[in-house]
């Protein structure tokens, strides 16, 4: 019974993890670039929805969070991410530390905002679907099952996005060889376009499904960028797969921990395995060098 | 040591040193208080530039070295009421030999990498002093029987005096063939290795050195306050100043972190009136301020002269 609790509850957390950390992972094995306003991006999304759905119920407010996700993933690369790249007081080998401190000071910009107007306490999004399903004498809310569906259908049109579209061998091809790609005549400032887009689109649906599910706080978007940065990692740079795979990891790992130890010590274990496989591993489960 | 007398960047220090120094006659204690706090900062900033200026290992997590060592000379004090020096010293031997652990992955892992890595070991001690809050305090924070001073222009002067000698210290490494060798380390390691210099050694020697300050900074401080808090010396917020201030200061040149520091806190403070929107203001002002002038306040300054 507790195991088949575990099960499921670590099924859908884990496929929230997965969908959170995917377009990061994305966005760093197309551009190369290490989004830190992740969180920041995912807790506007989370709270746009939460305003809305009193005045245009939820499934409105859940697409108007979808829809703020998508601009703030184009005001991150178009204010912060782009000047950075084509500044030329910048030395290239710097460009990687300077994309980190700035999304991580336009990360903060993000959170305090969000602070200023809806103060720091946690906010529940309205969820989907109301009401409790039973799976085999485990009661679960419905929500929950929805979310995991969720997660999953857009990961699955991601993947469809990715490698059947041309748009979307483009992308692949630019995480590969981006020369190679400007020589055979792509705009590689396009694809980087089209990559923030499919970002933005990916955290804008994390973002509000977190906050059905967990709810969200102004004071967790750094927390949240560090869980995405530790999935990606695990899982291996760039590696869409090894996130996934990290993901589940993390989330089975957390829910045992709380549902069999305590649950204050939830992250621990999780951290645990970071360390031991960024020593013997670095390059992540699945991450190529 | 005679390049040092004769560098301008020198003089015009010890003229800023000077005017700190006779800053206690004419301004409040509230001033004093806020500096003092921007001196340990400054430290703080100025032992990740080592690190990460020097020898560009990517350190997201500077208080994990600052949280060693604040908690290490707190706790044993706490515990046992050995005087001041005897703990600052643990505390500092304590950073010292996390610098050791972190640097074992360092000489494997770059760049991103290894900046994880920073970044978990902060969660990691953040989670233990929480789950050993019997010892630690907690959230809350650990309350320490011994203070460094009760008057402000004491702690002032011990601030202001430890920021100059560690500034001086880190400023004279930089400046050494020690300090060249590791630039050529973090910048391209094997071709600094087919020259023929250590790199494993020198890496491990800059962990050391930037530990052990920023360890002193952080035990120096738990006694200036009287508390250590994870909200104060280890949180990320705090680390992420720490690396904010030393960038916007200006990488590469140790004196510019400081520099950065004291702007950092003493703007963070005149905006305190606007309540929440502080760090929004500063943030915002930084983000541009890095865009624009990538080498730093002191950088800037310093290309005008030269």
């Amino acid at each position: 019974m507790l195991g088949l609790q575990i099960l499921i509850d670590g099924f859908a957390i884990s496929a929230l993890y997965g969908l959170g950390a995917i377009g990061f992972t994305l966005l760093f094995g197309v551009s190369g670039v290490l989004n830190l306003a992740h969180g920041g991006i995912l807790l506007v999304s989370a709270v746009v929805a939460w305003l809305l759905a009193d005045q245009i119920g939820a499934y409105g407010g859940a697409l108007a969070g979808l829809l703020a996700g998508v601009v703030m993933a184009f005001a991150t690369y178009l204010l912060v991410v782009r000047p950075i790249q084509r500044s030329r007081a910048i030395p290239h080998e710097e460009k990687e530390i300077f994309v980190l401190t700035g999304t991580l000071l336009w990360g903060i910009m993000i959170q305090e905002v969000v602070a200023y107007f809806t103060t720091t306490s946690p906010h529940t999004v309205r969820p989907l679907v109301a009401g409790v399903s039973v799976i085999a004498g485990v009661r679960t809310p419905t929500n929950q099952l929805l979310t995991a569906v969720l997660c999953w259908a857009a990961i699955g049109l991601m993947w469809l996005l990715v490698n059947r579209t041309r748009a979307g061998k483009a992308l692949l091809a630019a995480s590969i060889n981006p020369r190679g790609l400007t020589l055979l005549g792509f705009e590689l400032q396009r694809i980087y376009l089209l990559v923030w887009a499919i970002y933005g689109v990916l955290a804008g649906t994390a973002g509000v499904l977190l906050g059905a599910f967990l709810g969200v706080s102004s004071e967790n978007a750094g927390t949240l960028t560090a869980s995405a940065f530790s999935i990606v990692v695990l899982g291996g740079l760039g590696s869409v797969g090894g996130s996934l795979l990290a993901a589940y990891l993390v989330g089975y790992l957390e829910t045992i921990t709380a549902y069999l130890i305590s649950p204050s010590l939830r992250t621990i274990p999780a951290l645990l395995l970071l360390v031991i496989v960024v020593y013997l591993r670095p390059q992540g489960l699945l991450g190529r060098r | 040591m005679r390049g040092l007398l004769r560098s301008r960047l020198f003089w015009i220090a010890l003229l800023v040193l000077v005017i700190a120094a006779v800053l206690p006659l004419g301004v409040s204690g509230y001033v004093l208080g806020l500096l003092t706090l921007a001196y340990y900062f400054g430290v703080f900033a100025m032992a990740w530039d080592l690190l990460f200026g020097f020898a560009g290992e990517v350190n997201f997590g500077p208080t994990f070295l600052v949280g060693l060592g604040a908690y290490g000379a707190g706790i044993l004090n706490s515990e046992t009421g050995l005087p001041i020096p005897v703990c600052v010293l643990f505390g500092a031997g304590l950073a010292v030999a996390g610098g050791l652990l972190l640097a074992v992955p360092a000489l494997r892992l770059s760049g991103p990498y290894f900046g994880l890595v920073t970044l978990v070991a902060v969660l990691l001690l953040q989670q233990m002093v929480t789950v050993f809050a019997k010892q630690t305090g907690g959230e809350i924070g650990l309350t320490i029987p011994d203070v460094l001073s009760i008057d402000d222009t004491t702690n002032y002067y011990i601030a202001l005096g430890f920021m100059a000698i560690s500034g001086f210290i880190l400023f004279g490494l930089s400046r050494s063939a020690l300090g060249l060798i590791l630039q050529a380390c973090g910048q391209d390691p094997v071709e600094a290795q087919a020259l023929g210099f250590n790199v494993a050694k020198h890496k491990l020697a800059a962990f050391c050195v930037s530990a052990l300050f920023s360890g002193l900074a952080g035990a120096m401080l738990v006694f200036y306050l009287g508390t250590a808090s994870p909200g104060t010396v280890i949180d990320i917020a705090v680390g992420v100043q720490v690396i904010i201030a030393a960038v916007l200061g200006g990488r590469r040149t140790i004196l510019g972190a400081a520099v950065g520091a004291v702007v950092l806190i003493v703007a963070g403070e005149v905006l305190r009136p606007l309540g929440q929107l502080s760090t929004f203001i500063v943030s915002a002002v930084a983000l541009p301020a890095i865009l624009l002038m990538p080498s730093g306040l002191l950088g800037v300054l310093m290309r005008q002269r030269g």
